[in-house]
């Protein structure tokens, strides 16, 4: 700007650039300083939540000490607690819906920004839209009710057939036995896991979706132009122009699935052991926990509980780190939205 | 063509059949045979294929499913047709096209495929909560009564869900109240101050609306609830929500913001007012409809969290509409504790609760979409209207201040920087 400034030759060599200085007025001293601390206020509320959960969580864990985290119980009354179980759990759930809601939501972002008709992309957009905010109660009721009952056959192939995979073994099923029950696959981590795929695809797809129409449309051209199909396109320009974005959506997704509550709740059946069997009936996730013992009277308990939810806080601000951070840095970032 | 042509050059046109050297536009049938090439479309092979792939999967898998196997169920007659399909599908176009061209079609299958799987579930979602939870909502005792008079035996006839949808406006009322302000502000923050400061800040919110809804919830507990000795009551739950939509309101408010045109910023700079008059008068009237999109986003997602309220608001089956004192119940909160009877009506009730609450968020989305389909600056007709009235007021004010000061203005129409004119070029 300033260096536009035509000088004389003698002032060339003392030339520096000339400082603008705004002179606010008393209104806008003052609504910077209320809009600083409304920006301000997120931190502290943020800075909150994780300083009190530590320090209600301090009294269960300096009682427990390091074995909070290898101890599989869940009896803090008694003194044995920890989260190893429940971790495991939530981890595995989470694993289980991230690969499953990453593939749908890259179809669907993919369908939408590259294959929809264009009268219906609007409309599209919208209901996915509209999915990212379906209550959570309304995916637990269907996983409970419908799809729980649905999946059981699927689940007793993959065991069946894939069981001499380890994740895969479930205990106490009889292999192609047409009469052997069939509740050891009921409420199982596979079954959750699907149903809270089902609640963070929409999320993941937005962000992806987001991207993927940002694509250079120049790049695009260039493409077709040297003779590509459009998955050709697709997979040399869209897909490495979206990757961040596709790594990001995924690891906000994954965030979002480690603290989902209510439908885990409502489908799995709790167990206090690491349960590394994803088709077996039985798991448990810090939420669950949570959400089910939160009631408890004792303050001990109470502050046991507040150490799940601390781990759980570590955990999601960990991911969501590394999601913000992978999405700002690809080339598609700094535009995403959720 | 003169009229002084030769004799020679008549007889040559007339006798010799010359090929014509260049084409002369035909003027009495314009663009005859000038239609636009159609580059994509549909072939007759594509079609073809597509036609007998299916056809050969279906009846592929038919015959595995009647004749041959030992096979049952619908849903594994569609995926093992759907594998056939794909393998069916691209065997045939191998025949007419080169690889690229066949790995382009079967990942179109694939990408329509997954398309339909994911919305068609969604989808189906939604209906069968309306087909579990439409037994209850016939009943319209459902809206009118609370659950104080309904044990678990009692029919449909008895009992509804007054006190949670009460319940849930207070809640979502109070929790808006907060989160409304203090979200608007924080999107100012962002996207008014840049820097350093504001980035991290804006970290900060991404992580914020990751941050589990339960944790929310436990928070409220341990600070309002533990510490501060309130009661579970539907405050503490109006906190804990407002902690879930503050990030959202946030977010949704700096995205908006930024779709403002700069030019008109710009202008409210140029005329000399300073960055808060700027932002009173133009940004914020500009963005108007995004800003009410951000806020109903966050009372879309706001409304329907579980798991704060079920730890800070408590269960009841009664009205309650003191916030402070009290339990309070909440649609959610209530469909998740009703499916938990073993009852059928109860549990018919537990989704006709969910229903509702369904019903309530997509009717919030409507309204988004009504009110936020439009660009900033993009005016209704009424708006459009007044803004023309206020025009014509300032035109008339300024003509007569013209007046008093003996001519000092020149009494012409007053353009001044509206956004109509914006929105009218777009």
């Amino acid at each position: 700007m300033t260096s536009a400034v035509a000088t004389r030759p003698e002032d060339q060599a003392t030339q520096k650039p000339r400082r603008l200085k705004t002179n606010l007025g008393f209104s806008d001293r003052v609504f910077r300083g209320v809009a600083r601390s409304g920006g301000a206020l997120v931190l502290v509320i943020m800075a909150l939540v994780g300083a009190f959960l530590a320090y209600r969580a301090l009294l269960a864990l300096r009682k427990a000490g390091p074995s909070f985290l290898t101890t599989q119980e869940w009896n803090p009354d008694s003194g044995a607690f920890g989260i190893a179980a429940v971790i495991v759990g939530t981890i595995l759930i989470a694993l289980v819906a991230i690969v499953v809601a990453t593939v749908l939501a890259v179809g669907v972002a993919l369908y939408i920004s590259e294959f929809a008709p264009r009268w219906l992309r609007g409309f599209l957009i919208a209901s996915v839209d509209l999915m990212a905010a379906v209550p959570s109660v309304v995916f637990g009721l269907w996983g409970a009710f419908f799809l729980q009952w649905e999946v059981l056959g699927l689940s007793r192939w993959i065991s069946d057939w894939f069981g001499w995979i380890p994740i895969f073994r479930v205990h106490g099923a009889t292999r192609h036995d047409p009469l052997a029950t069939e509740t050891v696959y009921t409420s199982s981590t596979f079954i959750a896991g699907l149903v809270v795929a089902l609640m963070v695809a929409p999320i993941a797809c937005s962000v992806m979706r987001e991207a993927f129409s940002q694509a250079p449309p120049g790049e695009r051209e260039g493409a077709y132009a040297l003779g590509a199909t459009r998955w050709g396109m697709i997979g040399s320009v869209v897909l490495p122009f979206g990757k961040g974005a596709i790594i990001g959506g995924t690891m906000l997704g994954l965030g979002r699935a480690l603290g989902e509550t209510i439908a885990v709740v409502m489908i799995i059946s709790p167990v206090f052991v690491i349960q590394p069997r994803i088709l077996e009936n039985g798991t448990s996730s810090v939420s669950s926990l949570i959400a089910t013992h939160y009631g408890e009277s004792s303050p001990f308990a109470l502050s046991a509980l507040f150490a799940a939810g601390l781990a759980l806080f570590v955990m999601t601000l960990i991911v969501n780190f590394i999601a913000a951070s992978i999405v700002a840095r690809s080339r598609s970032g700094a535009v995403s939205e959720v | 063509m003169t009229l002084l042509e030769t004799e020679t050059e008549r007889e040559a046109r007339t006798t010799t059949v010359t090929p014509p050297r260049t084409t002369v536009p035909d003027r009495r049938r314009p663009h005859a045979h000038q239609s636009p090439r159609p580059l994509g479309g549909v072939r007759n092979t594509d079609v073809f294929a597509l036609i007998g792939g299916l056809a050969a999967s279906l009846a592929t898998t038919g015959l595995l499913w009647i004749q041959l196997g030992p096979f049952t169920g619908v849903l594994g007659y569609i995926v093992v047709s759907w594998v056939l399909f794909v393998v069916t599908y691209a065997l045939l176009v191998s025949f007419d096209e080169d690889r690229p061209a066949m790995v382009d079609r079967v990942s179109t299958v694939v990408v329509h495929s997954i398309a339909v799987v994911l919305l068609g579930t969604l989808l189906f979602i939604l209906l069968y909560t309306l087909y579990r939870g439409f037994g209850a909502l016939t009943h319209l005792n459902f809206f009118t009564q609370d659950m104080r008079n309904a044990g678990p035996l009692d029919p449909l006839t008895v009992g509804g869900i007054r006190h949670a949808i009460i319940g849930t406006l207070i809640e979502l009322g109070l929790a808006l109240a907060i989160s409304v302000p203090l979200g608007l502000l924080g999107g100012v923050f962002l996207h008014e101050i840049p820097g350093r400061f504001s980035r991290f800040v804006r970290t900060v919110v991404e992580a914020m609306t990751a941050l589990p809804d339960l944790l929310a919830g436990l928070f409220i507990f341990a600070t309002v609830i533990l510490i501060f000795g309130l009661d579970k009551s539907g405050l503490a739950a109006a906190l804990a929500l407002s902690v879930t939509m503050l990030p959202i309101i946030i977010r949704a408010t700096d995205v908006v913001l930024r779709l403002v045109p700069g030019s008109l910023t710009e202008a409210s700079y140029a005329l000399g007012s300073g960055q808060w008059r700027t932002i009173w008068h133009v940004t914020l009237p500009t963005a108007r409809s995004g800003l009410a999109t951000a806020v109903i986003l966050g009372a879309a997602r706001g409304v329907g969290e579980t798991s704060p309220v079920l730890i800070t608001a408590g269960a009841t089956a009664q009205v309650n509409t003191d916030p402070v004192h009290g339990p309070m119940m909440s649609l959610p909160l209530l469909a998740y504790t009703l499916v938990q009877n073993p009852m059928p009506d109860m549990k018919a009730r537990g989704f006709g609760t969910a229903l509702t609450l369904m019903v309530l968020v997509v009717l919030l989305f409507a309204i988004t979409r009504l009110i936020g389909g439009r660009a900033p600056g993009d005016l209704t007709a009424g708006q459009r209207r007044r803004r023309a009235a206020a025009s014509r007021r300032d035109l008339k004010r300024f003509a007569g201040r013209s007046r008093l000061t003996a001519g000092a203005y020149p009494a012409s129409p007053a353009s001044f920087p509206s956004s109509t004119s914006h929105g009218e070029t777009q």
